[in-house]
């Protein structure tokens, strides 16, 4: 197999090199006229993060970081969840105010059949779009494993406000590539709970 | 791969070459429940991309930085396939290479067998429905799960490939594979990007072109196996198939930039009635009919007919998130076909009736003559200061158009004798 492996890669890259001859390399620079960052004041960039959710019909509310608890249960009471995971490093203030709800931590990690139980889960992310309404999960600290995340029918993603970036281009610039990322829009499910330190 | 190999994994025999697309095409435009479907399907799409595109205050400038990145990446290919390679290695990934598209499949059972398994959980992708991947793996007596399938090897398509951090991105709204052994993911040399920092544009050309909007429901980033989280190997098989023959023609080269969105078919008036179906597996629409010939060559009866399905009204030009010039290069490939023609025995009728027009031209009493005869027998074929149908084989082509009756005298004859 390796011995395969290797001749083919010789032959596409000898392939692609006499397909080049001698133009090769010589094109002109990248013009980068496109924007980077929105320009706007931080509460404008929380504003349209929000309004950008809704754009894609995912449910979306604004908390102090005082009403988070609260918020996290009024939002599974609401979808009926009885059993729900979180990943690990979850805050737990998070889950203070749950009531009549098992929380299964995913340490060790829970089987298939335990995730097909599930009726939601609970995570942070990694950073926000506010120009796309995308949250995005690297798999860190409180955002758990991929699988987690695609498991159950209802995902309440908790963002806080300084998480979210403007654009597409500063939402990159502060993601780790090596890292599993998974960037969620409008997907099916998703809850987004902001949580914003001046509504205290 | 060289040693065991299953009964089952004997080669089948070649399938027959796809018909060309005129014949092809008959089927579906028969159908007005599918000419149907068609429509409202592409027209949502096409609202979709509109909406998106005129949403974004700089897609000019998306598109024009696009469109550097990928000339960049193509004018420099080996170097950052190379590069691309030893950052996937360095992230635990392994890296195939697959001349054609038999090698990739060849690969992929090879892959799907070395896991111990008999069966894969296969995405839909473009490049997938390209090399003929479900097909071929069925024949090799492997079974074929759904996408969303809990499956230990699971086969994707990517959508690109960062070459400086070997990070395999694949933005969709179905469901991401989620193999417990091993991923799979299939790619075409041309997917590779140079840099982290380039998919800042394409993050955001794909989506909004393709009518996803602004962010696609789910993006995934893959950069070798990690921990504790999803499959425990990860393959990247890199795909030929004819894209180093398009890269080597200099104007063909720039189909490469291709991003797969899809916005050309949904915009295509030709898409819009045949469907994707009559273009055949090698990719649909105008950039379908654009890459087929550019990568398999204008011989076959199939991609020399291609080049010819198409009105070039130019809509997929205009919407084109890396500004491909889609009707430029299927004029230069009809050219290819005409050229490729040009030595026959036999010549085309095209080509008959040009060569005739050239003699006829070239002199100016030999085209006073056809002329009078032409009108001629224009008048006698007319019904009411029409000409209804032509005789003959060009009766196919009057079949929609009604011709007016020439004149009894042409404007030389009158100027003549004044």
């Amino acid at each position: 197999m390796v011995g395969a492996a290797v001749s083919g890669r010789d032959r596409v890259l000898a392939r692609v090199r006499a397909a080049l001859g001698p133009d090769r390399g010589g094109a002109a620079g990248v013009p980068r006229d496109y924007r980077r960052g929105l320009g706007a004041e931080r509460a404008d960039v929380v504003a349209l993060f929000t309004e950008r959710v809704a754009d894609l019909r995912v449910p979306v509310r604004h908390v102090g970081a005082d009403e988070l608890g609260t918020a996290v249960a009024a939002a599974l009471w609401g979808r009926e969840a009885k059993r729900i995971a979180v990943p690990a490093g979850l805050p737990y203030g998070w889950l203070a105010d749950l009531d009549g709800v098992r929380a299964l931590a995913d340490v060790p990690p829970l089987d298939d059949a335990a995730l097909a139980a599930l009726d939601a889960v609970v995570t942070g992310c990694a950073a926000a779009v506010a120009e796309t309404g995308a949250v995005v999960l690297d798999g860190g600290r409180g955002q758990g494993r991929r699988a987690l995340a695609r498991a159950p029918a209802h995902h309440l993603c908790v963002v806080h406000a300084d998480q979210i970036a403007g654009t597409v281009p500063e939402a990159l610039a502060r993601l780790d590539p090596r890292r599993p990322l998974t960037w969620l829009g409008g997907t099916p499910g998703l809850e987004v709970l902001v949580v914003d330190q001046r509504l205290c | 791969m060289s040693g065991a190999v299953p009964p089952a994994g004997t080669p089948p025999p070649p399938p027959p070459p796809p018909p060309r697309f005129a014949d092809a095409a008959r089927e579906a435009l028969a159908d007005p429940s599918v000419r149907r479907g068609l429509r409202e399907a592409t027209s949502a799409a096409r609202a979709g991309a509109a909406g998106a595109v005129a949403d974004s205050a700089d897609w000019e400038e998306l598109r024009a930085a696009g469109a550097a990145v990928r000339d960049r990446t193509l004018l420099d290919l080996d170097r950052y396939l190379e590069e691309l390679e030893g950052a996937v290695v360095e992230a635990g990934g392994t890296v195939h290479w697959a001349v054609s598209a038999a090698d990739a499949v060849r690969v992929v059972a090879g892959l799907v067998r070395a896991q111990g398994e008999s069966g894969a959980a296969v995405a839909d992708a473009p490049v997938l429905r390209e090399i003929g991947l479900a097909g071929g793996l069925a024949a090799a007596g492997i079974a074929v799960l759904d996408a969303g399938a809990a499956a230990a090897v699971a086969v994707t398509g990517v959508d690109f490939m960062v070459a400086e951090t070997g990070a395999l991105v694949r933005s969709g709204g179905d469901a991401a594979p989620a193999p417990s052994a091993a991923l799979v993911a299939v790619a075409g040399l041309e997917q590779a990007v140079p840099a982290w920092r380039d998919l800042e544009v394409f993050l955001q050309l794909l989506p909004r072109a393709s009518g996803a909007g602004r962010t696609a429901a789910r993006t995934v980033v893959w950069s070798g196996p990690v921990a504790g989280d999803g499959p425990a190997a990860c393959h990247l098989v890199l795909v030929d198939n004819g894209r180093t023959r398009a890269l080597a023609d200099p104007v063909g080269r720039t189909a490469l930039r291709c991003i797969g969105c899809e916005a050309c078919l949904n915009v295509c008036p030709v898409y819009e009635r045949t469907g994707p179906a009559a273009y055949g597996p090698g990719g649909a629409g105008p950039i379908g009919a654009v890459r087929v010939p550019l990568q398999r060559g204008v011989r076959g009866a199939h991609a020399a007919s291609l080049p010819f399905a198409s009105t070039l009204c130019g809509a997929c030009a205009d919407v084109c998130p890396v500004k491909i010039d889609l009707p430029g290069l299927l004029v230069h490939l009809r050219g290819e076909v005409v050229e490729a023609r040009r030595d026959r025995p036999v010549p085309a009728p095209e080509l008959a009736a040009m060569r005739a027009a050239a003699w006829t031209l070239a002199e100016p009493r030999r085209y006073e003559a056809a002329l009078r005869r032409g009108a001629r027998w224009g008048r006698l074929l007319a019904r009411g200061g029409r000409i209804g149908r032509l005789p003959g084989r060009l009766g196919k082509w009057s079949d929609a158009r009604d011709l007016p009756a020439p004149p009894a005298q042409s404007f030389r004859a009158w100027w003549g004798r004044r």
